[in-house]
């Protein structure tokens, strides 16, 4: 069969494969499809398709737009809910190559869409076609190397999530430089841009899939043997996705990540209104502030998870949420006293935990339910990032809306929604204090652990 | 089972071109980033 050499049997180490080289195998994956943060640079593009310099009747709606990121996100939560098992089954070379057709195959046909003036096939795309490819290219190198490094789990998984909020900082400014190149008097170049990415990212992601490898059956570092820290909440036991969802933990940390996402997005959507707004900087200038919260936010992902290594997952989580609320509640007020270097520090330190809080939830899976299908219980668990997503941005709006229909200034606005920011981050907090150990009742028998992985 | 036996010179190379491979783009971007945040404090 033509797809035999992505099989899961055909992609298991040999006797000196360096595990090392699996972390740059899933950075190729999520260097690409973390380019979805980076989406909202062709909306003002996308917005004078017709008239060029400025929209003209005809040209898509910048709300419309934000339609094609939030379908994105919402089939990335599906997809790696759904395909999940499929995932842990046919193994993650198979899983990178399909994440990688579906990824490219969204940049061509939304190029067709952009090329047509079809915005249908920009959300069939972009959403559907290549947020299925961000779901499954999500979870698969993470769930690899959780097995590749059960001593450090934390670090492992920061770096591959430390690699989608890094896409960014690549995909914004060559998407600008793409564009002044295919873009003229007739055309704003985005189509062109979509293609020359689609196939980027295509290479890119099919170098990642021929590098990966999965550990033989019973593989373990030299020198490391598992040992069960029940009291730290670490097992050594397996539990299955079914199993998984109905167990109370699954819920609270969806609840924990969507606590923390549903903070951190809300601000991530709003920073450049925001300190033009409250700090009275130039748009260049705030723009600059969006590209600090960026390395932030990529910084926390690998520095947090590995930091939860040693602190483990639940105390890292508390300091999320406790300093996380602290910095939330504070900043209208550095806000107001034009403290730019505290508030700028605050919200940089916020997008650490925001980052972080991704990075190190597929760790606390594996610490609850062990590592066979630890790939499919994160997708599940993904579906909070899908909620978030659409809850963060929609409060964060609201209320500030809300606030200046009061006849609140513009740089007072966003006063109240800190404070709720904080609120939800206490809540997270309560959730992840009430986490336990899983009940005995849910492990695979330990007759059956084998049979299962 | 423990097959980390040690890296020959050739899993070094492949090593060294894998994380170049992401590691050079990422650190373009992390650059250009720097960049453009400095004019926040000009």
């Amino acid at each position: 069969m033509a797809t035999n050499f992505l099989d899961r049997s055909r992609s298991v180490a040999g006797p000196g494969f360096n595990r090392w080289l699996v972390p740059p195998a899933a950075l190729c994956i999520h260097l690409c499809i973390g380019e979805v943060y980076a989406f909202s640079v062709f909306n003002k593009p996308l917005s004078q398709a017709i008239g060029i310099t400025a929209p003209a009747p005809g040209d898509w709606s910048i709300p419309a737009l934000g339609w094609i990121f939030s379908v994105a996100i919402a089939v990335l939560g599906i997809s790696s809910a759904v395909w999940g098992r499929w995932m842990e089954r046919v193994g993650p070379r198979m899983a990178m190559f399909w994440a990688a057709i579906a990824f490219a195959a969204g940049f061509f046909v939304s190029a067709i869409g952009v090329q047509v003036h079809q915005l249908w096939l920009v959300y069939l795309g972009y959403g559907v076609i290549g947020g299925w490819g961000l779901g499954i290219g999500y979870i698969s190198p993470v769930s690899t190397l959780i097995k590749w490094f059960p001593d450090r789990p934390g670090l492992a998984t920061g770096t591959a999530i430390m690699g989608f909020g890094g896409a960014a900082l690549i995909a914004s400014p060559l998407s600008v430089l793409l564009m002044k190149h295919f873009g003229g008097p007739t055309s704003v170049g985005v189509a062109p841009t979509f293609v020359v990415l689609g196939v980027l990212y295509l290479i890119w992601m099919m170098v990642g899939s021929q590098i990966v490898r999965v550990p033989p059956p019973g593989w373990r570092p030299a020198g490391w043997s598992p040992t069960d820290e029940s009291g730290k909440m670490i097992t050594t036991r397996q539990v299955v996705r079914a199993q998984a969802l109905r167990t109370p933990q699954f819920y609270l940390l969806w609840l924990v990540l969507f606590f923390n996402v549903t903070a951190g997005i809300g601000v991530l959507g709003q920073a450049s209104l925001m300190a033009q707004d409250v700090l009275g900087v130039t748009a260049a200038a705030a723009a600059g502030f969006v590209g600090l919260l960026s390395l932030f936010n990529m910084g926390g992902r690998i520095f947090w998870a590995s930091m939860s290594d040693f602190i483990g997952r639940k105390g890292t989580y508390v300091i999320f949420f406790v300093v996380g609320a602290i910095l939330y509640a504070l900043t209208p007020t550095l806000g107001q006293t034009h403290a730019v270097v505290l508030f700028v520090l605050a919200y940089c330190i916020v997008l650490t935990f925001y980052g972080g809080g991704f990075a190190t939830v597929p760790a606390y899976l594996r610490d609850l339910f062990g590592t066979v299908e630890v790939g499919a219980i994160h997708g599940v668990l993904l579906t909070a990032w899908s909620a978030a997503g659409v809850a963060g941005p929609v409060l964060i709006n609201y209320i500030r809306q809300f606030e200046l229909d009061h006849g609140v200034a513009k740089n007072d606005a966003y006063g109240v929604t800190m404070y709720v920011m904080a609120i939800l981050l206490v809540l997270g907090l309560i959730c992840n204090l009430l986490i336990r150990p899983v009940a005995d009742r849910f492990y695979v028998p330990a007759g059956a652990a084998e049979a299962v992985a | 089972m423990n097959t980390n036996t040690p890296p020959s010179s050739s899993n070094a190379v492949a090593l060294f071109l894998a994380w170049a491979f992401v590691g050079i783009p990422l650190l373009w971007g992390v650059v250009l980033t720097c960049i453009n945040a400095a004019k926040l404090f000009q």
